[in-house]
């Protein structure tokens, strides 16, 4: 990204690009742990969904139908609050990779 | 009743890529909230975490109108703007059957300390606007330096723990009874771990007219010192214990919207949460009884102000 000066900024330093941190992918600090999805489990109930912070839970023609690793940080919330007899999502450990940098 | 499967297919106002810790609650209040109102809904937010996190330049997280204020007045900046879509429609040139919603929000530094005074004049000038603290019981943004909201015992940076003090010495500051002392229209105390009840206040505070004030609990691991994944779990058992009781005041009307089946002892709110750590020691058993004392007895205050 080009760097801007003072000069390039808008008055009042408004941003018209509402919504653009989706370019931000906070999934290059995860934790360590991710989750995995077992659809077979699945209840459908949205819990994950509700209870994610970082909007990871993936949701196609109203279901669950896994995770976005570019946003989710493996905090573990999804997986604890996930109340089906077998765990529809369980989290496992991932062997962590310096992050290129998710800010462009 | 609203279902999380239709929740979940409303387009989300504040979206991925921001900043805010792994496990923080604040995305949770706001992800209930923000669909409680199908109109157009203009923020304005207090620095502190949410702002900090949401908007780092040139990103926002922001998909609404939405404004940062200083620190001390986002009661004020969301008021102005209330005032100035009133006149505007006075004059024609927004339409009459046109609807805006105007939130403002804040953390429990910006809300119980520094936006205080703001807030009261905005609650007592009667502008038709939501006013949202999300209580994370510390200046969680600046490295948690204690607040009138932390509670008794906690050891903060500004209220550090040692051989000297058990921790913050004051009982919190009972916010949201004082936002009911300004007789506006609708006042409630919610929790994420309760997100139909959180719902549906929200849903109340924007429908009605005049001025309404939501105080939610909110999740912080960062300054709490609990493992992550296990916030609901705490959010539920701070309920369960009547630490954060839910409930409303409508048109000056208490109501208390749950009662624990089996009030938990204020213990199993302690217990997990590093910033109590040392209350365990022999010589801070005091804070814990004076504790368990406080919660009873605001508990037992809120049911008699509810059965009036
Ligand atoms: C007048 C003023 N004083 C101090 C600050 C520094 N400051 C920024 S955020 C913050 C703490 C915010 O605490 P809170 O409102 O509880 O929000 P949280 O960070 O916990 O989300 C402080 C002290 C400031 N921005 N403006
Ligand atoms: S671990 Fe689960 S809750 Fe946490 S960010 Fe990832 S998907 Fe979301
Ligand atoms: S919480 Fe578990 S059961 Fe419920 S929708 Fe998510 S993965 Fe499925
Ligand atoms: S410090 Fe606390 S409130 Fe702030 S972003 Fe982190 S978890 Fe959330
Ligand atoms: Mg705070």
């Amino acid at each position: 990204m080009k760097k801007e000066t003072w000069k390039e900024l808008t008055i009042g330093t408004i941003n018209l690009d509402a919504g653009n941190s989706v370019k931000n992918l906070t999934g290059t600090w995860r934790s360590g742990h991710k989750p995995e999805f077992i659809a077979d489990n699945c209840i459908q109930c949205f819990f994950c969904w509700l209870y994610c912070p970082h909007f990871a839970i993936l949701v196609e023609d109203e279901e669950v139908i896994g995770i976005n690793y570019d946003y989710c940080t493996g905090c573990g919330m999804c997986a604890e609050e996930c109340p089906s007899k077998e765990k529809s999502i369980v989290m496992v450990k991932e062997e962590i990779k310096l992050a290129e940098g998710g800010t462009t | 009743m609203a279902k999380l499967k239709d929740l979940a297919k409303m387009e989300d106002r504040l979206v991925a890529g921001h900043g805010m810790c792994l496990g923080c609650g604040i995305p949770l209040i706001f992800k209930v909230v923000l669909r409680a109102t199908e109109d157009p809904l203009i923020i304005a937010n207090a620095t502190g975490c949410l702002e900090v996190c949401t908007t780092i330049f040139p990103r926002t997280a922001w998909n609404v109108t939405w404004i940062h204020s200083a620190f001390e007045n986002a009661a004020s900046t969301i008021a102005g703007v209330e005032a100035m879509y009133k006149a505007l429609k006075r004059k024609g040139k927004i339409p009459k059957d046109k609807t805006i919603k105007f939130l403002g929000t804040a953390g429990d530094g910006g809300t119980y300390d520094i936006g205080l005074q703001a807030l009261s004049g905005t609650m007592e000038r009667g502008h038709d606007i939501v006013y949202l603290c999300y209580d994370n019981n510390a200046y969680a943004n600046t490295g948690g330096q204690r607040s009138s909201a932390t509670p008794l015992g906690a050891s903060a940076s500004t209220s550090p723990a040692g051989t000297q003090s058990p921790g913050k010495l004051q009982w919190r500051k009972d916010l949201t009874k004082i936002l009911a002392a300004h007789n506006v229209p609708y006042v409630a105390q919610a929790c994420p771990s309760r997100w139909q009840d959180l719902y549906n206040k929200a849903k109340k505070a924007f429908e009605i007219e005049g001025p309404a004030f939501l105080n939610v609990l909110c999740l912080c691991p960062t300054e709490w010192k609990y493992e992550e994944s296990k916030g609901i779990e705490l959010a539920k058992i701070a309920v369960d214990s009547c630490v954060w009781p839910l409930y409303e005041v409508e048109n000056g009307k208490y109501k208390v919207n749950y009662k624990p089946k089996e009030k938990k002892p204020i213990l199993e709110w302690i217990k997990p949460q590093g910033r109590f750590r040392h209350l365990f020691k022999e010589e801070n058993a005091w804070v814990l009884e004076e504790f368990q004392k406080k919660v009873d007895e605001e508990w037992e205050e809120l049911n008699r102000l509810a059965s009036l």
